[in-house]
């Protein structure tokens, strides 16, 4: 790289590292902010936490939006492997573009069309045949199961087709039969992916505000729902305290896991290293 | 057991794999499309559910293309369309201007700092998409960080009107999807030979010349991904207009969903998603096109 490009694209790098962060930094700062005036700076204080955590109905939705993406993630990973093994170990199928199309689809969908026809949807089957008979937790959870499974199958995709097949191959030269080389192999091999795919799943469905305003009921606000309805209003000091609370979570374990990911791939390497010597 | 069974067994095992998440995509992907197509060429009425049934009692087709032939000659509605998609693209754009010097740093440095600067892409995107447009919101209010700021320095006397406009639509639009556009962008430059720019060097090609001649054609898989992960989807955008624009900020995920939950005419917003979608599903394909090459490329 010579030294005017480098400067050209060291300035960049800086300038974009700057607009991602410090409209985070500046949340974070404004959490502490003791004025009720979200933007003027009224002297340090942690008021807001108190009331954040005193505050049931934030509460109540943060609770919802925990038990949807943990069910989510769950029905998304084992879905989302299942068709991911599908399309990159069992060959042509019958009907196999339009499986892959389906799968690919709902990743750019705009969130309005996918709402909006999920609850068209639910409303036509309440009709015909009664269920489901409220909107809520089962629909936002089948909601989000089908938008993030495409992740997952996208990930264990990926994983499966960078992998070599020799290992599987030989287990089954060996006698396997396929569903034991599956659990016995494929699966073991695939068992990080399958952990990256479930921790999207579940931050996705945890952050989907408009799929979920379109598929819920009366009564059923997940948090980001509830944190909508009082933005639209304009800043609020309290959800300055929310976000601070999410942002240090959420980077936090990702960068754990992180970290954790690379050591096991170290370790990989070595061992991988050591068995060829 | 015989060795008969225990293949049947397992093509079964292979069937029952294939068809769970078919039939649930079929149900609840597929499924979907059909029911709006259907409500589209219906009439609002006041009732439950608000809109004419396709078929009258004596099995008569009530479908009309009313609808359809509003959308497409009402003046507010095609402005609506014309201008999501000028947004989308512009921001598109911005993204690719500042995705792609970023996404060629990243790729160029240190395996060390790599694979942080990655994760630094990466990071936000974990952090919920409504409360980093919420961000903005506090940075570009009148009495924002960033007019204080500005007029603590001096450098204006009162606050620029910066939330509520275009430009903080593009600035919550860009930030929102730029990894998106690093990320796949990252993903080829990382794989290309160096020596191949530096050989165009070494012949003598300028700096820009190399660009344009090496990189850039070698890069364009990865621009094509990342533009169209951008565009796509904030083409449907609601969140960012609604926070951060204007009243006037028509982009046509907020007008479907006014004409929806607003309005409560359901056929006219089924139509409105309908004709978004005949809009996508070019660029969708393509996509899917770009991804099975990919895919096949790596296998």
């Amino acid at each position: 790289m010579n030294r005017k490009t480098s400067r050209f694209v060291l300035s960049v790098l800086a300038f974009g590292y700057a607009f991602l962060y410090i409209p985070l930094a500046s949340v974070i700062v404004y959490s502490f902010n003791d004025s009720r005036l979200a933007t003027v700076w009224g002297g340090f204080s942690t008021r807001w936490y108190g009331e954040l955590l005193r505050n049931e109905q934030v509460l109540d939705a943060a609770f919802l939006s925990l038990r949807i993406a943990v069910t989510t993630a769950t029905f998304a990973t084992i879905f989302g492997t299942m068709a991911g093994m599908a399309l990159s170990r069992f060959g042509g199928f019958r009907g196999r573009t339009l499986f892959a199309g389906m799968i690919i689809s709902p990743l750019v969908m705009p969130e309005v069309i996918t709402g909006l026809s999920l609850l068209l949807l639910f409303i036509s089957l309440q009709q015909l045949i009664g269920w489901p008979a409220h909107r809520g937790f089962t629909t936002i959870t089948i909601a989000h199961t089908t938008f993030a499974m495409a992740y997952v199958t996208v990930i264990i995709q990926s994983r499966l087709s960078g992998m070599d097949q020799s290992l599987e191959e030989a287990a089954m030269d060996l006698g396997g039969r396929p569903l034991r080389v599956v659990f016995d192999i494929t699966l073991p091999l695939i068992a990080p992916a399958m952990v990256a795919g479930w921790l999207l799943a579940f931050t996705l469905s945890l952050d989907d505000l408009v799929i979920a305003t379109f598929v819920s009921g009366p009564g059923g606000s997940t948090l980001p729902m509830l944190i909508f309805s009082k933005v639209k209003l304009g800043v609020t000091p309290d959800i300055n305290a929310l976000a601070t609370l999410i942002i240090l979570f959420v980077s936090i374990s990702v960068i754990v896991a992180w970290y954790a990911m690379r050591r096991m791939q170290r370790q990989t390497e070595k061992n991988m290293q050591t068995a060829a010597k | 057991m015989s060795a008969g069974t225990d293949k049947g067994r397992d093509m079964l095992w292979q069937r029952f794999t294939v068809a769970i998440p078919y039939i649930w995509l079929l149900i609840f992907f597929l499924a979907p499309f059909a029911i709006i197509l259907k409500i589209s060429t219906a009439d609002p009425i006041i009732a439950q559910p608000p809109f004419t049934p396709t078929f009258d009692d004596g099995g008569a087709l009530l479908a009309t293309a009313d609808n359809y032939k509003f959308l497409l000659t009402d003046k507010l509605y095609i402005i609506t369309y014309l201008k999501s998609v000028s947004m989308a693209a512009t921001a598109t754009i911005l993204c690719l201007l500042l995705g792609f010097p970023m996404a060629y740093g990243i790729a160029r440095a240190g395996s060390a700092a790599r694979s942080i600067l990655l994760l630094l892409v990466i990071l936000p995107f974990w952090i919920s998409f409504l409360l980093r447009v919420y961000a903005w919101m506090g940075l570009l209010n009148n009495h924002g960080v960033i007019n204080n700021f500005l007029m603590w320095l001096g450098i204006i006397d009162a606050p620029l009107q910066l939330i509520y406009t275009d430009f903080a639509i593009y600035i919550g639009l860009v930030y929102s999807y730029l990894p998106f556009m690093i990320l796949p962008l990252y993903a080829i430059l990382e794989r290309m030979d160096l020596d191949l720019v530096d050989a165009a060097l070494d012949l003598g090609a300028r700096p820009s010349q190399a660009f344009w001649d090496v990189t850039w054609p070698l890069a364009r898989p990865g621009v094509i991904a990342g533009c169209l992960l951008v565009f796509i989807p904030a083409m449907g955008e609601y969140v960012i207009p609604y926070l951060l624009g204007g009243p006037e900020a028509l982009m046509i995920g907020r007008v479907l969903f006014d004409e929806f939950f607003v309005n409560r005419d359901w056929p006219l917003a089924s139509s409105v998603a309908i004709v978004l979608l005949m809009m996508l599903v070019v660029p969708i394909v393509f996509l899917q096109r770009s991804q099975a090459k990919d895919a096949g490329g790596a296998a």
